[in-house]
């Protein structure tokens, strides 16, 4: 290996020796190295890096990666009840059989004429996402859930001039951390307090709201997993004082739950990770912003936005980019966001869900989920010590359990819980001391009846 | 030609999913509440509010599996992936091979069925994965810790701009500086991303040897410098060789240096961020290291910094007690978070495969491979009739070259979009002009990395030979392109028109179904 013409490698056609050596006959070059030049001397490195022996044959890297993989224990292994706005869903075979089609997979910037069938995906994803939404403008995607609430909430302040954000305190802390990092120096994010029913509270909104608000943001359901019951109320008490209502909404529970459109919002986000995109630990995120289509909201998307673009014919059409002077590629020192490679086959993915789905399995999704919630509810408050729901009033996916009478820790019931297969919910001690020792249970149409079952009988062992 | 002539791109003038599909129709079907949960719940609509029920269904289509299959295998097909053309087009993306046994990796229910939130004995295998990239990065790069948080290029600038500003704070001098330079050739999110983070943006415009002089560097820095964010070699392939001497400027007024390493696959092993002074840098996992592009995402932008930065480093971080591997959140100087939880992870095991296939010595073969093609292909490409290389002072290029229609432009009356949209019908991607703003007249960018062969260069050469000859001889064929693509050639600009414009179904129907 210590004559490098010999490193030969399959990713590297012209590594073979005849062939580099032609192409440095070509330039009148002798060696490939001098083709830096340009680089002065003291920049270079001069030393081999000190990297790991490569596993060049493909076997051993196989047998190499998948020995670490192994370490792994899974949402497939274990019985899961891990949620907390990251969510354990089924991915559908077609939606994994589309996403690793090498066409889609390999693509990147294309213009219409050489990957049109990404942008009819991508316009037939935000259309999907439309009906779902029950909104006539979708953004292709942006990072995830929180870049997305960041970004509809600075689109309210440039859209009304004005200063203050109002968020709650039942969104995630990450959420908040997010935004906060987000939108520092330019807008004063004040956070509302929320009511015992989880939701938040109308009278320490009445206080904070002013001629200032520029935006009012909740989530339905919210973090907690509790409705959001009042929306049609906070939205008319911030049109009221001239601000814009931005929600986040779970799109998994669309099928049943009024889209946030018809109490209100003016701009909705959210993540489209449930709609098909397995967790991959957090690579599965695919966040949406949506409005009516008014021009004055649609010239503050800092997201690419892809129109169909119609041609002489009904049968004939391109699809382009609405307005990409708006977008941090014209803008640059003067955009107030950016957007580059997001999530787009995240999204194509969405889309193929949403149409293996339909009107009637969402509805059957959201129906599921909500039962399944309120039976895994029921059981556990039957538990001694244990209480749960926190709050009051239907929940979607999540609730929270406090173990405080148990006498126990959540780290100390989630540790016992591996050995029964199961994951535990997520601990809120650290996030949310006011909840003292609770836990963040999550259950969705995975979660048969002995899944549920299991978790019970598990959890009165342990804490007995 | 050779090859390529009889080219046609599936055109299976497939309908939108949206008018598939017959009422009654279902793609797929989920489990059944069990009996005992139908029993001990109750019905929905009882336990929703009544205001909160969705009263009408959303107009989602039904469509049974095979047709939904069919209909996306259509519009796979009618999309040109790396997989299926020499993709030299593209150039600043950085277009290469995704190995296939990267994917299996990544298809594998060890990675795909993880929960971000799982505690951390039960994810060792992936904690070390991202532990053993960040410590391959860091050597690449010279810088001392990383994180793979930021869902792409743009973010990690942005990543990078938020650091810039917690460390100016931290030394009690977050209002005073609050100038970023950049130059014209870097990035656009690099002006972008800095101006999103409260920056105002100073942008170095290029001499004529394509690159900003260190004079002018002077001239804008200033007491409000917090730093500079620069992209080298430039979007243009043009490496400054006055580097070090503008991180140096730069470091004497108290600010710092970010390094956008979007064009890092010429310089693997050769050149790194540390010897040049930089106090941090990005690099695309999407693009120098492999992970396929995925249509514009997910991608990963991996941000590393040099020891005084890495406590402003976003959370959670990944570390090595020596045995096990934790997640950590206890860190107060922290930025926070830029993205939820711990970034595209299939991008980070990607990577770190491709970097165990290839080494130390395949990491510098790519680089000067890379390197290789572009100077054999800019030597090609500058001798077809019509192109110009833009700054020939600017000397050799490196992993890419900006070129110029300009000559065939005026000549012909041919437009760089032109030969874009008619080099498709010789089945290769359409190609990347300029990012704004535009400074070199009818511009295109080429980069063909260290994935091609000669051969797949030669042929790149004489299609676009053949379209330029075309565009002096039969100039009306270039012009009226594209002829054998998925589509014709479509008046756009209805997409910039409120009255016109359609992000969706919805609206399209609304106004133009009427």
């Amino acid at each position: 290996m210590a004559d490098k013409k010999c490193f030969v490698h399959p990713y590297i056609p012209n590594s073979a020796p005849a062939v580099e050596q032609a192409m440095l006959e070509e330039l009148g070059e002798t060696a490939a190295e001098n083709l830096y030049r340009v680089i002065p001397d003291n920049l270079k490195l001069h030393r081999k890096l000190d990297l790991p022996e490569p596993l060049v044959s493909e076997y051993e890297l196989k047998r190499h990666v998948e020995k670490i993989l192994a370490k792994n224990q899974t949402c497939d292994e274990y019985i899961s009840f891990l949620g907390s706005g990251y969510w354990h869903h089924y991915v559908p075979a077609v939606c994994s059989e589309i996403a690793n089609r090498a066409e889609f997979l390999t693509a990147y910037w294309g213009d219409t004429y050489s990957d049109f069938g990404k942008w009819q995906a991508m316009f037939e994803y935000q259309s999907l996402m439309g009906e779902l939404l029950n909104m006539e403008v979708v953004s292709s995607p942006t990072y995830d859930w929180s870049s997305a609430a960041s970004s509809a909430i600075m689109m309210a302040v440039r859209i009304t001039g004005r200063s203050d954000v109002l968020v709650p305190s039942n969104i995630s802390k990450g959420r908040l951390s997010q935004m906060k990092n987000f939108i520092h120096g330019r807008a004063n994010l004040k956070t509302v307090e929320y009511t015992a029913n989880g939701t938040l509270s109308l009278e320490d909104l009445h206080k904070k709201i002013s001629a200032d608000t520029a935006a009012v943001y909740f989530e339905n359901p919210t973090f907690f997993g509790c409705f959001e019951t009042q929306g049609k109320e906070i939205a008319d008490l911030a049109h009221k004082a001239g601000a814009l209502v931005v929600v986040g909404v779970d799109p998994s529970s669309l099928g049943i739950v009024n889209p946030p459109a018809d109490y209100g919002a003016d701009i909705v986000c959210g993540d489209a990770q449930p709609l098909g995109n397995a967790m991959n630990y957090g690579g599965g995120a695919c966040g949406f912003i949506a409005t009516q289509d008014d021009e004055r909201l649609v010239a503050e998307y800092p997201t690419l936005l892809v129109s169909i673009a119609k041609g002489e014919n009904e049968d004939l059409w391109a699809f382009g980019e609405c307005t990409h002077e708006r977008t941090s590629y014209v803008k640059r020192g003067d955009s107030p966001d950016f957007i580059g490679t997001s999530q787009w086959l995240n999204a194509i993915t969405s889309g193929v869900y949403l149409s293996l789905m339909g009107p009637a399995g969402m509805k059957e999704l959201g129906e599921g989920i909500l039962r399944r919630t309120a039976y895994t509810i029921k059981q556990l408050s039957s538990l001694e010590g244990v209480r749960t729901p926190v709050f009051n009033g239907p929940h979607f996916k999540e609730f929270i359990v406090n173990f405080d009478a148990t006498g126990k820790t959540v780290a100390e019931i989630n540790k016992k819980l591996l050995s029964y297969g199961i994951f535990g919910g997520k601990d809120l001690s650290r996030d949310y001391p006011e909840f003292g020792q609770s836990a963040q249970y999550c259950v969705t149409e995975v979660h048969s009846l002995d899944d549920i079952n299991r978790l019970v009988s598990a959890l009165k062992e342990v804490l007995a | 030609m050779r090859k390529n002539i009889d080219y046609h791109a599936a055109r299976w003038d497939e309908p939108l999913i949206m008018q598939l599909g017959t009422p009654g129709e279902r793609g797929v079907l989920l489990p059944a509440c069990e009996k005992q949960i139908l029993e001990e719940t109750d019905d929905p609509a009882n336990i929703l509010p009544a205001h909160l029920l969705r009263q009408t269904p959303p107009e989602l289509p039904e469509v049974s599996q095979p047709r939904v299959v069919r209909h996306f295998m259509r519009l796979s097909q009618m999309t040109m992936g790396f997989d299926v053309t020499p993709d030299i087009s593209q150039g600043t993306c950085t277009m290469k091979y995704s190995p296939k046994i990267n994917e299996v990796f990544c298809q594998s229910p060890k990675l795909r069925q993880l929960h971000p939130y799982q505690d951390e004995e039960t994810v060792q295998g992936i904690l070390e994965i991202i532990y053993k990239l960040k410590l391959f990065l860091c050597e690449i790069s010279g810088m001392d810790d990383f994180t793979f948080q930021p869902g792409g290029g743009s973010q990690a600038i942005y990543t990078n701009a938020c650091i810039i500003r917690a460390y100016h704070e931290a030394n009690g001098e977050g209002e005073k500086r609050n100038e970023i330079i950049s130059t014209a050739f870097s990035h656009p999110v690099d002006s972008a991303a800095a101006h999103t983070a409260g920056f105002k943006v100073i942008t170095l415009m290029p001499e004529s040897n394509g690159y900003p002089s260190v004079e002018a560097l002077k001239a804008a820095i200033s007491p409000r410098t917090a730093g500079l964010m620069i992209t080298n070699p430039e979007d243009t392939g043009i490496f400054n060789p006055h580097i070090h001497e503008f991180v140096d400027l730069v470091h004497e007024a108290g600010g710092l240096c970010s390094y956008d390493q979007a064009n890092a696959n010429g310089i693997l092993g050769i050149a790194r961020a540390r010897e040049a002074g930089f106090d941090m840098c990005h690099f695309n996992l999407h693009k120098t290291f492999s992970s396929p592009h995925g249509c514009i995402g997910p991608g990963c932008g991996a941000v590393g910094v040099s020891d005084k930065l890495v406590r402003f480093l976003p959370v959670p971080r990944v570390s090595f007690d020596g045995e096990k591997y934790h997640i950590e959140f206890d860190h107060p100087d922290s930025i926070g978070q830029v993205r939820n939880y711990n970034g595209n992870i299939p991008a980070v095991l990607r990577s770190y495969a491709w970097i165990m296939s290839l080494g130390a010595e395949g990491l510098k073969r790519v680089a000067e491979i890379a390197v290789l093609n572009n100077n054999y292909l800019t030597k090609k490409i500058s001798q077809i009739k019509g192109v110009t290389i833009a700054y020939p002072e600017g000397g050799q290029r490196l992993e890419q070259t900006r070129f110029s229609w300009e000559t065939l432009t005026k000549d012909t009356g041919v437009t760089t979009e032109d030969v874009r949209r008619r080099i498709v019908d010789y089945g290769i991607q359409s190609y990347h002009t300029s990012h704004h703003p535009i400074i070199v007249p009818e511009p295109f960018t080429l980069e063909p990395s260290e994935s091609f062969s000669k051969e797949d260069l030669d042929l790149y050469v004489e299609i676009f030979s053949k379209v330029a000859e075309e565009a002096y001889e039969n100039t009306e064929v270039v012009l009226t392109a594209p002829h054998r693509s998925t589509t014709y050639q479509v008046d756009r600009s209805g997409c910039n028109d409120p009255e016109q414009w359609a992000m969706t179904w919805k609206a399209y129907r609304r106004k133009h179904l009427k």
